[in-house]
C-alpha cells in the first residue's frame, strides 16, 4: 500500500511559513492534547475553553499571564540566541538561577544605599555577569575540548539547584533571611531595589517584560544586521568554511554561550527584582523555566521578537495551569501540553523543507482495487 | 567483614547502577543505529509510573505482579520511544529537540506528572517492589555475598543483557548490519539494509529499556511515586553512552561508577560521616562534566569515536 500523500522538496522558502508552520503545530499540539485528555477521560474542549479564559480573558488572568511570560522571554531568547548558532544551551534554567542569585546579592548589598535607578541596573547588569559566567564555562569547554554542550549544560543545571539549596537552606549564607530560623527563606530586599510596574487598562506590566522587549530587539539586529551575526550564520551553516575566512570560531562560540546565558540570567535577576523580591530557592526551582524556553525559542523558529509573543501565549497557558491546578485539572498537565508544542513545532518543520503533494498513484490504486 | 565500607559502597554501588545500566544500554542501541536519543530521562519516568501503576494494579502472585509491572514498564517506554522514532527518521526531524520535546512532554513536570495524578499512583506506596534476592543462600557470604549473590533479578538480568548485547554488536550479522546502518546509511542501504526498519527497532529497544530502567526507581530505589524521581538519570546515562565509547561492557563499568557515586550520599550519611550533603548530591553531576570533558579529547575520539551517522537524519533521494 502506498502513503497517500507524498513529499515533495522545496526549492524556496516561502515568507508565510514564517508564521504558517507555527500556527499549525500549535493547532497540532492541541489535537494531539486533546487525545490524551479524552483517553484520561476528560473533556477536551472544556479544558482548553478554561485555559483560553483563564490565561486571557480578564485584566486579572492577563496581568498573570505577562506575570509568568517575563522568565520565559528571557529564557526564549537565551535557547534562540545560542540555537542560532548550533550550541543547544539547554543550561537556561540553571542560568537563571545564577542571574537570581548574582541579582539578588546586588540588591541586598546595594539596595538601601544607592539611587533607585542604580540599583536596577546593577542588578540587571549583576544577573547577567552570573548567568553568562555559568553558560560562558559550558561554551568554554565545547570551544576548547568540543564537550557535549547539551548534556554539560543540563548537568550544570542540576548543580545550580543545589547551589540555590545550599545558599538558602543548609547554611548561613548571606542570602538567607537570619530571622528564618524554623523555615529558611531568602533575606528581603529594600524596597528600593524593586522594580517598578506599570499599568496599561487595568493590566499589569513588570519592567522584566519590557526589558525583555528591548533586550529582543537589540538581539535582533545584533544577529540580523551585524557582522557578528553574520558570522554565527556562517558558523552555523558550515564550521569548516567559517574557519577558511578567518572567522575566529572558538571565541564565536564562547561568546555567544555566554551572552545566551546572560539572557537567563536577566531572567533571574527579573524574578527577584519584580516579582519575588527575595532570592526564592524553592519557587525558582518549581517551574521549570529554563526548559519552557526551549519550547518558545523552537515555536518562535528562533527569531528573538517572535520569541516575545510566544512566552506571551505560553504565559498564558501556563497561567492557566496555576490558577486551575486541582483535581480536575491535574499539574502534569501543562507540561504535558507544552512538550507536545514543541513535539509538534519540530515535526512542523518538515513542512519548511517539503510541500505535502496528494500522491496521485496511490488515488490510482485504490480506483484499481 | 559485609558492613565494612567498601563493600556498603560496592554493593550500592550495583544496586543504583543497575538503572543506568538498562538506560545506557538502550542507548547504546539506539545511537548505534544513528539516532540521538535525548528523551532518555522522559521514557524512564513514563516507564517508572506505568511500572507502579501495574504493581498497584495487577494481582496474582507476587512474582508475576513483579513481572508484569516490568513489561508494562518495557512497554510504555517503548511507545514513548515510538514517538521519537517517528519525529527523527520518518520526519526526519532535527534529533536533538525532538530528543528535548520528549522528554519536556513525558518528563518530570509533563506526562509522566499527569498519569500520576490521574491514576492516583502517588496516593499509595508499592506494596510489591522489586526486592533482593538471596541467592542460593549465599546472601551472607564474606565479600562475594553482598557483591554478587545479594541483588534484584533486574541486576541479573542486566548482567545477562550486557553479555548477550555485546554478542549481538559484534558478534552477529544483525549486530553488523545495525553498525553500519549507524556509521554509513547510504551504504547500508545500497547493501540492501532496511535503514528505516533498524533505526525504528532500536530506537523502540533502547526506549523499552529505559522503561525497565525507571521502573527500577518507582519499584525498588525509591518504592513509591514521586514526580520526578529518576533526578537526571536519564541524562547521566546518555553521558554513560559516551563514556562507554558506544560498547555494552565499558558502559556497566561507568554505571556502577556513577552508581557508586549517586549513592555515596546515603551511605556515608547513614554512617554519620560529616560531609556536605549538597556537596555529595552534586558529585554525579560535577563528574559527568569531568568526564565527558575527558573522553572528549582528541585521542579518545580518534581510537573509539561515536557513529559516524550519529544524529543525522538519512534521507534516500539526498544527491
Amino acid at each position: 500500500m502506498k502513503s497517500p500523500v507524498r513529499l515533495e522538496r522545496r526549492l524556496e522558502q516561502p515568507k508565510w511559513l514564517n508564521w504558517a508552520i507555527p500556527v499549525i503545530s500549535l493547532l497540532g499540539a492541541l489535537a494531539v492534547g486533546a487525545i490524551v485528555l479524552l483517553l484520561t477521560g476528560k473533556n477536551p474542549i472544556d479544558v482548553y475553553q478554561r485555559i483560553f479564559e483563564r490565561g486571557f480573558l480578564s485584566t486579572r488572568a492577563l496581568t498573570g499571564t505577562l506575570r509568568t511570560a517575563t522568565p520565559f522571554a528571557f529564557t526564549g531568547l537565551c535557547a534562540a540566541a545560542a540555537f542560532r548558532l548550533g550550541v543547544i544551551n539547554i543550561g537556561g534554567e540553571g542560568q537563571l538561577y545564577m542571574g537570581a542569585i548574582g541579582a539578588s546579592y546586588v540588591g541586598l548589598v546595594m539596595g538601601n544605599s544607592y539611587p533607585v535607578g542604580i540599583v536596577i541596573i546593577a542588578m540587571v547588569f549583576a544577573g547577567m555577569i552570573f548567568g553568562g559566567m555559568y553558560a560562558g564555562f559550558v561554551g568554554l569547554l565545547r570551544a576548547q575540548f568540543n564537550t557535549n554542550e547539551i548534556i554539560t549544560s543540563l548537568m550544570m543545571n542540576y548543580i545550580a539547584g543545589i547551589v540555590l539549596n545550599y545558599l538558602i537552606f543548609n547554611s548561613l549564607s548571606y542570602w538567607r533571611d537570619p530571622r528564618s530560623a524554623g523555615f529558611p527563606s531568602g533575606k528581603p530586599l529594600d524596597k528600593r531595589a524593586f522594580w517598578p510596574s506599570y499599568e496599561i487598562g487595568g493590566v499589569g506590566i513588570s519592567f522584566g517584560l519590557i526589558l525583555a522587549a528591548f533586550v529582543a530587539a537589540a538581539v535582533w539586529v545584533l544577529y540580523k544586521r551585524s557582522r557578528f551575526g553574520f558570522e554565527i550564520g556562517v558558523i552555523a551553516d558550515s564550521p569548516r568554511a567559517a574557519r577558511y575566512i578567518g572567522i575566529r570560531t572558538k571565541t564565536t562560540i564562547v561568546a555567544v554561550t555566554a551572552l545566551s546565558g546572560a539572557l537567563a540570567g536577566i531572567g533571574g535577576a527579573s524574578q527577584v527584582g519584580d516579582f519575588t523580591h527575595y532570592l526564592d530557592a524553592k519557587g525558582l526551582q518549581l517551574n521549570s523555566f529554563g526548559y519552557t524556553g526551549i519550547v518558545v525559542a523552537a515555536l518562535a523558529r528562533l527569531n528573538p521578537l517572535g520569541a516575545i509573543v510566544v512566552a506571551i501565549l505560553l504565559g498564558g497557558l501556563t497561567n492557566a495551569g496555576y490558577s486551575l491546578q486541582g483535581p480536575d485539572f491535574p499539574s502534569g498537565l501543562v507540561g504535558t501540553l507544552q512538550g507536545l508544542i514543541l513535539f509538534t513545532a519540530v515535526a512542523g518543520e518538515i513542512l519548511m523543507k517539503y510541500r505535502v503533494k496528494r500522491n496521485t498513484a496511490a488515488k490510482k490504486a485504490t480506483v484499481a482495487s | 567483614m559485609n558492613n565494612s565500607l567498601l563493600i556498603v559502597i560496592l554493593a550500592s554501588a550495583i544496586f543504583y547502577g543497575t538503572p543506568l545500566l538498562f538506560a545506557a544500554l538502550g542507548g547504546v542501541f539506539t545511537e548505534r543505529s544513528g539516532v540521538l536519543n535525548l528523551g532518555v530521562e522522559g521514557m524512564m519516568l513514563i516507564g517508572g509510573v506505568s511500572g507502579a501503576w501495574a504493581s498497584q494494579h495487577i494481582g496474582g502472585s507476587a512474582w508475576f505482579t513483579v513481572f508484569a509491572s516490568i513489561l508494562v514498564a518495557m512497554f510504555a517506554g517503548g511507545l514513548t520511544a515510538l514517538l521519537h522514532a517517528f519525529l527523527c527518521v520518518t520526519l526526519k526531524a532535527n534529533q536533538t529537540v525532538a530528543g528535548l520535546s520528549i522528554t519536556i512532554f513525558a518528563g518530570a513536570l509533563g506526562l509522566s506528572s499527569y498519569f500520576a495524578n490521574v491514576w492516583k499512583v502517588a496516593a499509595h506506596p508499592v506494596t510489591r517492589p522489586i526486592r533482593k534476592l538471596d541467592v542460593l543462600g549465599l546472601a551472607d557470604a564474606p565479600v562475594v555475598g553482598p557483591l554478587l549473590f545479594n541483588h534484584t533479578i533486574l541486576t541479573y538480568v542486566s548482567w545477562v543483557l550486557v553479555a548477550a548485547s555485546s554478542f549481538y554488536l559484534f558478534r552477529t550479522k544483525t549486530g553488523l548490519q545495525l553498525r553500519a546502518v549507524g556509521e554509513s546509511p547510504q551504504t547500508a542501504d545500497a547493501m540492501g539494509i532496511n535503514v528505516v526498519k533498524y533505526r525504528y527497532f532500536h530506537t523502540v529497544l533502547g526506549g523499552m529499556l529505559a522503561g525497565i530502567g525507571g521502573a527500577f526507581y518507582s519499584l525498588a530505589i525509591v518504592s513509591t511515586w514521586v514526580d520526578g524521581l529518576t533526578k537526571g538519570a536519564g541524562w547521566i546515562a546518555i553521558a554513560l553512552v559516551i563514556f562507554g565509547f558506544w560498547r555494552p561492557d565499558l558502559t556497566l563499568v561507568g554505571a556502577y561508577l556513577f552508581g557508586a557515586l549517586q549513592s555515596l550520599g546515603t551511605t556515608l550519611k547513614a554512617r554519620s560521616f560529616h560531609i556536605s550533603g549538597d556537596l555529595l548530591d552534586a558529585l554525579p553531576f560535577i563528574m559527568t562534566i569531568v568526564v565527558l570533558v575527558l573522553v572528549s579529547s582528541r585521542f579518545a575520539h580518534k581510537r573509539l569515536g561515536a557513529p559516524a551517522a550519529l544524529g543525522v537524519p538519512y534521507e534516500r533521494e539526498e544527491r
